[in-house]
């Protein structure tokens, strides 16, 4: 085996993989099977609205994992990561816009209707080569990740740190908001970019299409998870972890503190990019309201409900909430943020290592009663 | 001016800095109106041993920050190896050149095992792509293990290191910077919260890591005992600067060594 090979296989343990292989089985499998190929009259029937809720929730996990690998590892809590989830999204909201083509209701070639409507006659510079699925692609991970890095090379090399860095961090994507929701950007302004017919030539409004972007979004969790595995079991996952408990103490080890930083956050960004790219095609929308600061934090309620710095208990937890968020805006909508910030105050109190810590914990007092009464037996 | 302070070069022509490993000339540094290092000059030969004491507040953690980067002087020539400006570069750039520090409170990556924390201190490439795509070989491995042999904690590889008492930690961090092979070995008050016994081993282990003079030891420490079995020169540091120079019978015998430390 070569040195990459057993790398790869060492990711995760024999019981990691089966786990692994089990959830891609069951996601990327069995529910496409159950949904295309069973009759909706049999109770083994997965409806389509199902597969399109957990195709938003596969890609909030995306986003999750990309804050567990800054925060949960690397201490560095971003409030930025709706602002790379959007900018993803609306890179991949560009393509769809342009693909529209002459089917728009101005009926216009090359201008989304929305400029028709401002009365431009030109396509902006930056909306060039978005007609290239390649191109939006390429800027899904280029925007977010480029921002990312500028952003981060200037914060880290000043040493912001804690929570001075959560708030320029929020600043930035309230700024940006701001931005996206001005007419003149030439985003779609308040009502952000819609009405998308298709993807790659495949219609959106098809069944076939819909699964596939489902069964695209397992692989791109799949492949993230293990992107950020190969990060935080590599000798970089420990100096992560030095750089979060012990700042300091890593840069008189010889560490460049900035330059780690600032490629877990580049990562991060990337992976929100990519989040966003998968879920506007599903929802079918992006507008500013998603860069709103609220949406950034709570995907920090996410990850600290499921277990912070185990990348599980971020898919975990962006499942948990989000579940919990769909049947009680379903039931009680006006209890909904209530119970976040409940949950909130509940997970920082009592289970600072979220449902996955719970687990272990509840795991190892069943194993000690066992042994207690196997000695009294 | 009340405060003024005549500029006091022992050194002008900077002779004393050739063939040095650290050379500090007239280094002032003033936190919000307080001297705490004041023309303050002190020049380490390669392969030395120097003993650091001084009441509390003497600057002996202020002059590691300044030899390490972590505080920059208001003035003053701090030179590594004889000619390299270190108030120029940042901790990390002199923690690779060669000066390795160990902090007064102990200070290890608690949530890494002892085996990770030395594997993190190992001299290997520092940049981020390397340590992402590192393997630890074979001999790495082995050099691991001599460490821990060293320091006492091979029973403990596979431990947390916030799991070890005090003593431990501080062995640990004096693994770590074994591990990284420095030049200048810079240890403040290594043997606090140690018990006689570890003490004493911890004497052996200095005094070894010295015999072959291939790297220098700064030792900042409160323990006279202990400052007594180093048996190296010893600095006393009052208010920012050198108070006394010499064999530790001598600075003690110094009246006004006597006189800072009785009080007045």
């Amino acid at each position: 085996m070569g040195p990459i090979t057993s790398r790869l296989v060492a990711l995760n343990s024999t019981q990691g993989w089966i786990a692994f292989a089990a959830f891609g089985l069951v996601m990327a499998v069995l529910v496409p099977v159950l949904n295309l190929m069973v009759p909706p009259s049999s109770a083994f029937h997965v409806p389509d609205y199902v597969v399109a809720l957990m195709g938003k929730y596969l890609c909030y996990a995306i986003l999750a994992l990309s804050l567990d690998l800054i925060w949960g590892y690397c201490g560095v809590l971003s409030l930025g990561q709706g602002a790379f989830f959007a900018l993803g999204g609306y890179a991949m909201g560009m393509y769809m816009m342009r693909s529209i083509g002459e089917r728009g209701v101005y009926g216009n070639p090359l201008l989304p209707d929305f400029m028709v409507f401002l009365n431009w006659t030109e396509l902006p510079w930056y909306w060039l080569g978005f007609d290239q699925f390649w191109f939006a692609v390429l800027m899904v991970f280029a925007v977010p990740g480029l921002l990312a890095f500028v952003f981060g090379w200037l914060a880290f090399r000043s040493r912001i740190t804690g929570v001075y860095l959560s708030i320029i961090t929020q600043a930035m994507t309230y700024a940006l908001m701001l931005a996206f929701f001005r007419n003149e950007m030439g985003f779609g302004g308040n009502n952000g970019l819609t009405d998308f017919k298709d993807i790659l030539g495949f219609e959106l409004s098809a069944r076939s299409t819909r699964v596939g972007l489902y069964v695209s979004s397992v692989i791109a969790l799949g492949l993230a998870f293990l992107l950020c595995r190969f990060i935080v079991s590599s000798k970089l996952g420990r100096v992560l972890v030095a750089v979060r408990d012990a700042e300091s103490r890593v840069r008189f080890l010889g560490y460049s503190v900035t330059n780690v930083k600032l490629f877990v956050f580049t990562v991060s960004a990337m992976l929100a990019g990519l989040a966003g790219a998968l879920y506007v095609p599903q929802v079918g929308i992006i507008n500013p309201s998603e860069f709103s600061p609220a949406q950034s934090i709570e995907v920090a309620v996410w990850v600290a409900v499921g277990g912070r710095g185990t990348l599980v208990g971020a898919i975990l937890g962006a499942f948990a909430v989000n579940g919990a968020k769909t049947w009680l805006t379903g039931v009680a909508p006006e209890v909904w943020l209530f119970f976040l910030g409940g949950l909130f105050i509940i997970v920082t109190l009592l289970l600072p290592k979220g449902l996955l810590g719970l687990y272990a914990s509840l795991r190892a007092r069943f194993a000690s009663v066992k042994a207690e009464e196997k000695r009294h037996a | 001016m009340l405060d003024h302070v005549p500029e006091v070069h022992p050194d002008p022509q900077g002779k004393l800095a050739a063939g040095s490993i650290l050379y500090l000339d007239g280094v002032t540094v003033t936190f919000d109106g307080f001297r705490a290092i004041n023309n303050l000059s002190l020049v380490l030969e390669p392969g030395e041993m120097r003993t650091i004491i001084g009441p509390n507040g003497a600057g002996k953690t202020t002059m590691m920050d300044i030899i390490t980067g972590k505080t920059k002087p208001d003035k003053g020539d701090v030179l590594f190896d004889g000619h390299v400006d270190l108030t120029k570069l940042d901790e990390a750039a002199i923690a690779n050149l060669g000066i390795g520090r160990k902090f007064q409170k102990p200070t290890v990556f608690e949530m890494l095992t002892v085996f990770e924390n030395l594997e993190l201190a190992l001299k290997t490439a520092r940049g981020t792509f390397a340590t992402l795509f590192f393997r630890l070989m074979g001999e790495q491995r082995d050099r691991i293990h001599e460490v821990m042999e060293t320091v006492g904690l091979a029973e403990k590889s596979g431990q947390l290191a916030g799991a070890l008492s005090h003593g431990q930690k501080q062995w640990l961090e004096i693994g770590m910077l074994l591990m990284q092979d420095q030049r200048v070995l810079l240890l403040d008050e290594p043997v606090a919260g140690m018990t006689d016994a570890e003490t004493e081993q911890t004497a052996q282990l200095f005094l070894s890591l010295a015999a072959d003079r291939s790297r220098s030891l700064v030792v900042v420490e409160h323990d006279m005992e202990f400052v007594r079995a180093l048996g190296s020169k010893v600095t006393v540091l009052h208010e920012g600067s050198v108070l006394a120079e010499g064999s530790i019978d001598k600075v003690q015998a110094d009246p006004r060594v006597i006189e800072v430390y009785l009080g007045r």
